[in-house]
Parts: C-alpha cells; structure tokens; sequence
C-alpha cells in the first residue's frame, strides 16, 4: 500500500485475466492481481494452485493464452526472462542457480558484466548494494562455501544490479534457517521502503503476516480471496487458503473400515532430500477397510511417508502389513499388496513414450501371464491391457497410442488400472485426483472407496481438504515431519485442518482425544 | 523461425529427417572440398564408382560393414537405456587382444580354437565396457570413462606387441607372431571379408532388436532410459540394467574385434591397423538407426561406404587421410541437429512483432 494520497498513480505490477492452460488443466484462470510501488504482496496457494505458472508468466518462461501484463500501467508482452529483467522484473528462485565454483562477483557478472574483466567491476556496486539493503555479500567468496542465505542474498543482489523494481521472491525462505529468514525479512522491509514492489510466494503463514502487506490466495488456477494483512490473523489466512466449497457432500456414506489394524506404523524416522529429518517418529495404525486421510502443507514429510511405505526411500522404525514386516523394494512390495498412486504421474507413474498397453505392464512385465521366461507375452500384454482400457473406461485411440497423447484423467485411470490389477491390501494415494475434471475425479473415488469394501486399506493424501473430509474415516495432519492425529472425520472441520496444517497445535481442536503422535 | 513441439513424432517423420541431414551433410561436405580446391562432383564420382561401382569396392565396404554392425547394433541398444558408450574402440581393441592372445597361446585344438577366440574376444570388450559400468556406479560419467579407457586400450596393444607379445621372427615391426592357421576366418575368395563375422553380425543386429522389442530385458531397459523416474517409481534397478547393457555393448565390440584378427589380420598389431577408428563411425551408424538395433543393417553400410571411399580418396585425389574424420564429424553434427526437427514442427514467420511496446515500456 503507497502512503501518498497523490492522485492515483497506476499500479506498479497490473496483470488482467491471465489464463494459461495445459493439456488437461487449466493453471491460471483469469488471474487479475495488483502490486503497487513500495508494497510486499503474499502469493499464498497449495502447490498445484497455480502459483508457479503465474511466475513463470511474469518471468517470460511461459506466454499467457489469454490476459495483459502491465507494468506502471503500460501493456507489456514478457517474451523471455532476459527481455523480464529489461522491463525490471526479477525473480529470486527457490533454488539459487548460481556457479559453485566462480566466486560471487563472477557470478554477478554473468550475463550483466562487460569488458575484459566483468568480476572486477561489480565489486564496488555489490558493496553498494549491500550497505544500502543490508545485503551481507562477500564478492570475492566462492559461492560453494556459502550457506543457502547468503547465496540467496547473492540472488537478491543478482536481480537488483540488473534494476529490478519488482522482485519476485519465490518460497525465499524454505531453504532458511530461522535466523536468516529473519535477516530476510530486514532486507525485504528496505527494499520495500526504497519504493519497489515485492511479490512473496510461501506456505508459512506467520511469515506472512510477518513481512506482506496484502496478500492474494490462488486456488485451482483462480484467485479465490485477498485482503489487507493488517488486522489479519493465522486463521483467517489459512480460511481463504483452505477455501469454503459450495457443494459439499460426503462420498462416504457407509464406512467400511474394521477394528484390525492392516498396516501398523511405529516410530518411523526418515531422512529428506537435503539430509534433514523429514519423518521424526511417525506412528499410526491404517484398518482394513479404512481410507486413512493425510492433510498437510507440502514439504512436511507427505511424499516421504507415502515413498517409505511404497519401498521408495530408506526410513528407521517398524513396519508390518497384515502382521507381516513390509520389507523389500518396491516391486517386491508391489507383489506382497501395497499399489502406489504416485504424486507425479508423469515423471513417475507412466512413460509417457511408451503405449499404453506396455505402460499397464510395466508391475508384471516380467511375470507370468505376460512374460514366458526371458520372453515378452506381448499377445497377452494387449488382450489384458484392452480388458483394463474398457473396466475403467479410459479413453485412449487405441492401447498402442503412446501413454503422453492422453488427458490427465485417462493417465489417471490408466494408473489406477494397474495398480489396483493385483488386488492390493493397502493403496496409496497421492493426489490422485488433482488437476482431474469432475467426471475422473469421481470415478477415482469410486473406485477406491470400493475397494475398501473387499477390505483394502487406503492412505489417502491430499492437500484438497475437501476430498480428504468427503473421503477419509479419519484424518491425520503432517506438520514438520510428525503426525497430528488422525481424528475421526466427525471430530475435524475444514477449518480445524487448515489450523493444525497452519502450525496451531491440535489441542485446539475440540474432541481430539490423540494429541500428538510423537 | 518457431518450433512447436509435436505431441507424438512419426517413424516416417524422423527417416525423413534423419536423410535430409544426411543430404545436408553431404552438402556441407561438398562445400568444404569446393574450398579445398577439389569439384565435390570429383569426389562423390569418385566415392560412389570406387564402392558400389566394382566387385572390388563392394568387397571393401563389405570388410568395414562386418566391424560397424557389430558395434553399432549393440551401441544402439546401449543408447536406448542412455548408456552413452564412446568406448567401442578401446572395447574393439581389447576383443582382439584376448582373440589373439587365445589363438597365440592356448592350445585348442582345431574346429574348438575359432569359437574360444570370438568367446574371449567378447569377454574382452565386455570387461572393457564392464569397468565403465562399475565406474558409472560409482558416479563416474560413463561418456569420459569410456572415451578415457580408449586410450589406454591403445597403450594396452602397444605394450603388448612392442613388449610381452612381440613376435620372434617379426625383425623390428611391432607386431606379434601369426597364430595358428585353424584359428583363421575363411573369407570370401579374393577380398578380406570375412563372412562369418558378418553372418555374426546380421543375427546380431536381428537378436538385439528381439531383446528390445520382446523380451523382459529390454522392456526393462526401456522404461530406464525413457524415465528413470518411472523405472525407480516400479522398483526396477537403473544399475543393473546400465551394467547389463554395457556388457552387451562390449561384447558386441569385442567380437567385431575378434573378428578383424581372425578374419583380417592372423596377429595382434599396433591399434590404428586393428581398427581403422569403427568404434567411433560406429556410434553414427548406431544414431542413425535411431537406437535400433536391425535397422543397422541398413546404416552400417552406408557408413561403410563412407569410410572406404574416403580411404579412395586420399589414394586417388591424393586428400588428407583425415577427409573421412570430416565425413564423420559433419554427418553427426548434422544428425544430433536434426534431433530438434523430429521433435518439433517449425514455422517461418515472426512471432515478434508486437515486442515493440515491451522495450517502449522499458525506455
């Protein structure tokens, strides 16, 4: 917000009705939002809201289909990221992409340097700009021996040498330490004073609160909500983020979960990416016949839950399905009952260049009827992938049609075909309805919630609390690797979720008689 | 000019392209003998009448075939899991190294000597390509190491017929004695080619394309070189695969080996008389086929007429022997540029036009 009362002067940043569509989702829907001169503006969304997409956009990485950017009111077309650093757009990027082995300074000549020794140069603007922003920057230090803030600051520093007036900060502070979110925040508040415009992406609410002075929540491409953050609270925020569906209806009627445990989960450690804990000490009981559900912000240890159980990822504690250890790689668990709907189904759940018919094999290939010996039964392969195409009706040209020609529902259909072929005892589902149409979304339901009734077990993520509280029996929270709950879907409200995802603790909830499961 | 990606490029699309950067290739080529001082009609005339022109050109493309469908029909395969092998020539060399050491000093008796020497020769270029699989595990980019061990399979060869190997009655040339006569190749009448090894080769080609299309493996094999992250998703080991792939391709290699000193040679001799640079032209005829393994059948020897009739050349126009490295270098730059046109369909015109107010904006 401009302290001035001058005669309205336009926005700094304007974009109108920015569409953007991929096949078989739409990634922006006519996204109009605002970001004046002097202003902090928070972009709060759940992966997959469309945030990225947006960014990519003003960035010049992708050409909106529909919508005008503007930039102090003038109409620009962003072409490329070198034509957004003309028109003074940055991007600060979640991962710092900078050279290990050249030196700051080096690393700030790229690309904006000249003459016969660019590094030399810099020195003196990069001390310029660290006195003036508070940006600590060494510019003769090796960017390998930096820690992830200072080579953020580097980035930060990147974009201003090149005269970005709005500087588009994306999830700054996930890779931070508490600390050097703080310095963060410092740097950005005089950014801000110095009169440019800062886009903020982040799940942290607090963080929020703490730097923006508006924010704008996507949902599902859309822009859903925005307000002042001025007077504005944790929960408020986590509301619009959430989201309040119109037509909600609980798919299951008639719970068909039992009192035995099917998979037992104790005290389950796991390492992340980065080699931080991602699991610290998850304990649950899944029943036959239960869709388990699991809400939370992405990145606080769904995806290696669902990768240990699927034998994905190597983890600490004690595992058993049906009373038996759960031990092996994935295949071997594949066969001992676990089906696995991956997060991506592109990167992971499909080859998108091969058939469809190769891609239903690709769990028993190698077995027994599709496989004699060393040999491919590929007679076999099609007359059981034809049988899959029509059981779940997925539309496809023909099973030799190669797997990336088909939409996101039938990809979907085509996963959920395979996995559920052998009859698992236990079903992980991740995200499996998102950017599905309703139709798909529907069927993938329906599908799962029957096999709960021959008594398979689902573990059911999903950042759509509205598919979580229209499937599940109960749901559980992951907040910084540890599980909150699961409460009975009864004892839980939408609001109550976004809260514990939000980082409240669920004593707050009322009726939760299992605190947290440490 | 625009590229928009095609959803799903054609067979037809990408022969199409793939001979339309051949043709452009040869063009280049053309323009560079022009500057040369030489007519590029000279040359092709030249090329084509010195190889498909005679019995005798025949038999010399022929000899170069055998080598490059050998090794290409395997780096087809290695390409396909994207087991980048550039060390088909130090895996060639080794081939040949364990055959004649086989036919030199082991006393097999005769109808058993000819198959011990391909056997070994294959055990050879497997162990070659072995150490770069092994390397790979170890996080060692198989493209250096490979490239890198073919330079030591050269010092390998040298040592050994300048040293250990070094025949008795050879005087001073580096090259071991010759073995045993039960241990050479029949040959067609009058040439050097030897045609088992290439009756070898075309079932080969025939067997890898089995292996890739039908059987379990190359299923496998597939799914790791198409998406890794799939491969990991269905708990299949990228490793394996990569560690068996090599030692195909290896063994492919090695056998082409074996095959130039039980067919050609009757010796071990210094690296750049074994292998007149396959290993390398072989990664051509491998790309190509487009990672298939039969339709080498086809490129080896159009690769083959390439190479010997650059050989023509520096005989008969007197060019530098290094004409047929151009050949090589042009025709692959060609091909891995063209990559971008199977991929994408290209329209002329500009998409720039209203790029005006941006940098009005900005001024």
């Amino acid at each position: 917000m401009t302290q001035t009362t001058q005669p309205p002067s336009p926005p700094a940043l304007r974009l109108r009705g920015i569409t953007k569509r991929f096949p078989g989702v739409v990634a922006n829907d006519s996204v109009d939002l605002t970001v004046d001169a002097g202003e902090v503006l928070a972009l709060l969304g759940e992966n997959g809201a469309g945030k990225s997409t947006l960014i990519s956009i003003l960035y010049g990485l992708y050409q909106p289909d529909e919508g005008t950017v503007e930039l102090r009111g003038q109409p620009v077309r962003v072409t490329s990221p070198a034509q957004a650093l003309r028109l003074g757009i940055g991007l600060v990027p979640q991962h710092p992409l900078l050279v290990a082995r050249h030196t700051v300074a080096e690393n700030l000549a790229l690309g904006g340097g000249s003459g016969l020794f660019p590094a030399r140069g810099v020195a003196g603007r990069v001390r310029e700009l660290s006195g003036k922003y508070g940006l600590e920057v060494n510019p003769q230090a090796r960017v390998s021996d930096l820690s992830p803030g200072e080579k953020q600051r580097v980035e930060i520093v990147r974009a201003l040498m090149r005269g970005a007036q709005v500087l588009i900060l994306d999830e700054p502070t996930s890779v931070l330490t508490p600390q050097e979110a703080d310095a963060l925040f410092r740097v950005m508040r005089e950014l801000k004073a110095d009169g440019r415009s800062l886009i903020f992406i982040s799940h942290k609410l607090d963080e929020v609160l703490a730097v923006a002075d508006r924010v704008t929540v996507l949902r599902r491409g859309k822009v859903v909500g925005g307000r002042n953050t001025a007077g504005a609270t944790r929960e408020d925020l986590a509301e619009m983020m959430v989201g309040r569906s119109v037509d909600f209806t609980r798919k299951r009627t008639d719970s068909a979960k039992s009192e035995t445990p099917l998979l037992t989960v104790r005290n389950l450690t796991a390492l992340g990416a980065r080699g931080l804990p991602a699991l610290r000490g998850v304990s649950f009981d899944l029943h036959e016949g239960e869709v388990l559900g699991v809400a939370g912000i992405a990145g606080n240890g769904q995806s290696e839950l669902v990768e240990v159980l699927a034998g994905l990822h190597a983890s600490a504690g004690e595992l058993t399905l049906a009373g038996q250890l759960l031990t092996g790689n994935a295949e071997e668990r594949f066969r001992g009952g676990v089906a696995h709907i991956p997060e991506d189904r592109i990167h992971s759940g499909t080859v998108p260049t091969m058939t469809v018919a190769e891609n239903l094999a690709l769990r028993d290939y190698a077995r027994a009827p599709l496989a004699r010996g060393l040999a491919r039964d590929l007679a076999a392969t099609d007359t059981r992938a034809r049988q899959d195409v029509e059981h779940y009706a997925v539309a496809t040209p023909s099973i030799h049609t190669p797997s990336r020609l088909l939409s996101g529902g039938n990809i979907q259909k085509l996963i959920l075909a395979r996995e559920l072929n052998g009859s698992p005892k236990l079903i992980l589902a991740v995200h499996p309805t998102y950017g599905l149409d309703i139709g798909a979304t529907d069927q993938v339901h329906r599908v799962l919630l029957e096999r709960t009734e021959g008594g398979a077990g689902v573990l059911l993520v999903s950042e759509d609390l509205d598919e979580l509280l229209s499937l599940s029996d109960r749901i559980g929270v992951m907040v910084g690797g540890e599980l909150r709950g699961p409460f009975p879907v009864a004892e839980v409200t939408r609001e109550s979720l976004g809260m514990i995802m939000g980082g409240a603790h669920p004593t707050v909830v009322a009726g939760a008689d299992q605190g947290v499961v440490a | 000019m625009r590229f928009t990606a095609l959803s799903a490029p054609s067979a037809a699309r990408a022969a199409w392209v793939t001979l339309a950067a051949v043709v452009v290739a040869l063009l280049l080529c053309a323009l560079i003998f022009f500057f040369y001082g030489v007519s590029p009609g000279t040359v092709y005339g030249t090329m084509l009448r010195g190889t498909l022109g005679d019995s005798t050109g025949l038999a010399e493309v022929a000899r170069r075939t055998i080598p490059l469908l050998l090794i290409g029909s395997g780096l087809a395969l290695a390409f396909r899991a994207q087991f980048f092998n550039i060390g088909a020539e130090g895996q060639l060399l080794l081939g040949a190294v364990f055959a004649a050491g086989t036919g030199l000093f082991v006393p097999l008796p005769g109808p058993l000597l000819l198959p011990a020497m391909f056997i070994m020769g294959a055990v050879g270029g497997g162990l070659w390509a072995g150490i770069a699989a092994w390397l790979r595990r170890l996080n060692v980019n198989e493209i250096l190491s490979t490239l890198m061990l073919n330079y030591i399979a050269v010092a390998v060869v040298t040592y050994l017929i300048a040293g250990p190997w070094k025949g008795k009655d050879v005087r001073g040339y580096i090259y071991t004695d010759l073995i045993p006569e039960r241990g050479f190749l029949s040959v067609v009448p009058g040439t050097q080619v030897h045609w088992p090894t290439l009756v070898l080769g075309v079932a080969g080609a025939l067997a890898l394309q089995w292996v890739l299309s039908r059987s379990t493996f190359g299923y496998a094999l597939r799914v790791v070189g198409e998406n890794p992250g799939a491969a990991r998703y269905a708990g299949l080991s990228a490793g394996r695969v990569a560690t068996t792939v090599a030692l195909i391709t290896g063994g492919m290699a090695g056998l082409a080996g074996a095959g130039e000193v039980a067919g050609i040679h009757h010796r071990l001799l210094e690296a750049g008389q074994i292998s007149l640079g396959y290993g390398f032209t072989a990664v051509i005829v491998a790309w190509l086929a487009r990672g298939n393994p039969a339709l080498c059948l086809i490129t080896a020897p159009v690769m083959a007429i390439i190479l010997a009739g650059g050989d023509l050349l520096k005989i008969d126009l007197n060019m530098p022997f290094r004409v047929v490295d151009v050949f090589s270098g042009v025709i692959l730059l060609c091909l891995i540029s063209s990559e971008v046109f199977v991929r994408n369909r290209v329209t002329w015109g500009n998409g720039q036009a209203k790029d005006n107010t941006g940098s009005k904006a900005n001024g």
